[in-house]
């Protein structure tokens, strides 16, 4: 049995080397660890990430939990990340406090730490790459309103309650909508964790029990997609403002099943994120913030270069 | 009527444990060590100290979940309750030291209790209604998911105002005596609980009946043994054990995060059923399960750092996990 199990280490270690691929000693070494991993908008951030890599010519990796409530999980990619003696850190944390001692101990051994997306709670990082959430909510808000004309009732399907993004597009939203439009009421706020199936479910009994809903937001890709399922399986015609992209909320764009969306730049913050990373590394100056913006896209502009380069599939 | 019941049981009990005999636990570790020369081999970065100890931070929570799994899933049952029901228990830490201002023995205790209670209701589902444990246990993951987000009101509970608390897993009292080994206690609770459930599952009665539950439940009931009570029993210790899981990553998170928890029983299943333990119950060691849990860690620390792409990491362990259960197979099979 030993010989087996020798054999099977063997093919292990061959394999292992193989993916690692070659490992060069003194290149610029920076790890992202990121919120997430299997969500195209996180593939659309690494993809921004990479492009910078090679414009700066440095090596980075790209990691993040598989799910974001995976605080834990997170923590020991980035104290792995710490392991291996990054020239810098790209961070996204999912709870900042938790992250505190590792990034205490970044700081120590003066790794530059960049933080992205919704960024950490803390003065260690150098900058934070982010979209300004609020007022990208406020906007689909304003937007909502136009298209159902001031009054009547909506509702919103968001990711989680807990995290900043949740947090964030949900309060942008809900006030915008509280401070200008007292006609507009709204009747629910549902969380399905991004989740498609779940989003539909979600949708299909909100438009059950309201029906004279007007319309609906979803506040991030998956949770848009549930809005346009649950919408259609109930054959019900309402206004959907989404958040993000994606093939399939591009489609429903494109299909008027969906009015419009907000989108970041996801491709700009992994992007902007190890471009920063390569500055302090050189010493320069960076601001604390980095606003890698936001826009409104529906069917007229979304073949604009401007726009298109941001959308991802 | 004891007599022949204890006799029974005995005659159990030998028989698991001649069949997993120290030979086994030897290749269970050389494949752990394998695994670590590797790494080691692969990369210069992997072998540090303080890599180590993040490998063993990572692995605390996962093993003190396996343990509490372990003790469910040799009397032939299962429990997918264990996630959430850490993440409950520390959410009612949080209540308890962040919201009433409680002393933190208070809260750790009732973290504990909060466990143990939840186990003997698990236990008490199983055990007098009669619904099979992987439903039982089921509806007490979402149950507990819910509730950990009622009472939380769905944000994190953290605990600043309990300055110590962090200290529960993060600092470190071996680090104190021998400052070049700074473990941290989350660690060292870690070694406690394995070595305590090792002790209560090899010499004790209660150990005794657990494996004899997992290996034939009918013929120790017709003995005269309350299979009932002792099955509540083994859910209530197992539920403790989830609440001590709750207070270490509680401690290491510095916050109850109630969204967390579920996913984290199929990583603590994975770790026992590696360690040797079989599903269909009545054999299994607490050794097995902390090297199962410890093989984990060392994969997914050791893939990072070899900075394999995340998708191929997620490919690897899945692979790993077969051999090494297909691995337990074929040494089981060569001794029978």
């Amino acid at each position: 049995m030993l010989n087996r199990r020798t054999l099977i280490g063997a093919i292990g270690i061959g394999a292992l080397v193989g993916l690692a691929g070659p490992a060069a000693a003194q290149e610029t070494y920076i790890p992202l660890i990121s919120k997430g991993f299997q969500h195209q908008f996180w593939q659309a951030v690494k993809a921004g990430a990479e492009q910078a890599a090679k414009d700066y010519k440095v090596r980075i990796t790209f990691e993040g939990p598989d799910s974001e409530t995976m605080v834990d999980k997170q923590i020991d990619m980035l104290s792995a990340a710490l392991a291996k003696n990054p020239q810098a850190i790209g961070f996204a944390a999912l709870d900042s406090q938790a992250a505190i001692p590792l990034l205490r101990k970044a700081q120590a051994a003066k790794i530059p730490v960049i933080a992205f997306d919704s960024g950490v709670d803390s003065d260690i990082p150098l900058t934070t790459a982010a979209t300004n959430n609020i007022a990208a909510a406020a906007l689909a808000a304003d937007k909502m309103a136009e298209f159902i004309g001031g009054e009547g009732d909506i509702a919103l399907v968001v990711h989680d309650q807990t995290s900043r993004t949740g947090i964030d597009r949900r309060d942008g939203f809900v006030n915008r909508i509280k401070e200008k439009y007292p006609k507009i009421n709204i009747v629910s706020v549902q969380y399905g964790s991004g989740d498609h199936l779940k989003s539909t479910e979600i949708t299909k009994s909100i438009l059950q029990a309201n029906p004279k809903l007007k319309g609906i937001f979803g506040a991030n890709e998956g949770s848009a997609i549930g809005v346009v399922n649950g919408a259609k399986e109930m054959n019900r015609k309402i206004v959907i403002i989404g958040y993000d992209s994606g093939k399939q909320q591009k489609q429903a764009i494109q299909e008027g099943l969906m009015a419009g969306a907000i989108t970041q730049n996801p491709v700009g913050i992994g992007y902007k994120t190890v471009e920063a990373a390569v500055k302090a590394l050189k010493g320069e100056k960076l601001d604390k913030v980095i606003d890698t913006g936001f826009f409104y896209y529906d069917k007229s502009n979304m073949s604009d270069p401007k726009i298109s380069a941001v959308l991802y599939d | 009527m004891t007599t022949i019941a204890e006799q029974e049981t005995r005659a159990v009990i030998k028989s698991a444990v001649l069949s997993q005999g120290a030979w086994q636990k030897i290749l269970a570790f050389a494949s752990l060590i394998a695994l670590m020369a590797v790494f080691s081999i692969a990369s210069e970065n992997f072998l540090q100290r303080d890599n180590l100890i993040g490998i063993l931070q990572a692995t605390a929570v996962n093993g003190v979940l396996a343990v509490a799994a372990t003790f469910v899933i040799i009397t032939g049952g299962i429990d997918l309750s264990v996630g959430t029901l850490m993440t409950f228990c520390a959410v009612i830490a949080g209540v308890f030291l962040t919201y009433w201002g409680l002393p933190m023995p208070v809260g750790i205790l009732a973290a504990i209790a909060a466990g143990a209670l939840c186990g003997s209701i698990s236990g008490a589902i199983i055990a007098k209604m009669k619904v099979p444990p992987f439903i039982a246990t089921l509806g007490m993951m979402m149950l507990l998911k819910g509730l950990a987000l009622v009472i939380s009101g769905t944000r994190p509970i953290y605990f600043n105002d309990t300055p110590n608390f962090p200290m529960i897993s993060q600092e470190s009292l071996i680090g104190t005596i021998l400052p070049f080994l700074p473990i941290p206690n989350g660690v060292l609770i870690l070694f406690v609980v394995a070595i305590v459930s090792s002790i209560v599952l090899t010499r004790t009665a209660l150990g005794r009946y657990t494996f004899a539950l997992g290996s034939n439940e009918e013929a120790v009931r017709l003995s005269g043994v309350n299979t009932d009570f002792w099955k509540i029993i083994v859910y209530t210790v197992s539920g403790a054990i989830c609440g001590i899981a709750g207070l270490i990553i509680a401690s290491r998170l510095n916050s109850a995060q109630p969204a967390l928890g579920q996913g984290y029983e199929l990583d603590a299943i994975a770790a026992v059923v590696i360690g040797g333990t079989s599903l269909s119950g009545g054999r299994g060691t607490i050794l097995g399960t902390i090297i199962g849990a410890l093989i984990i860690s060392v994969l997914t620390n050791g893939l990072r750092i070899l900075s394999v792409a995340q998708e191929w990491q997620t490919v690897v362990t899945g692979i790993i996990i077969i051999l090494a259960v297909y691995a337990d197979i074929l040494r089981r099979k060569g001794q029978g």
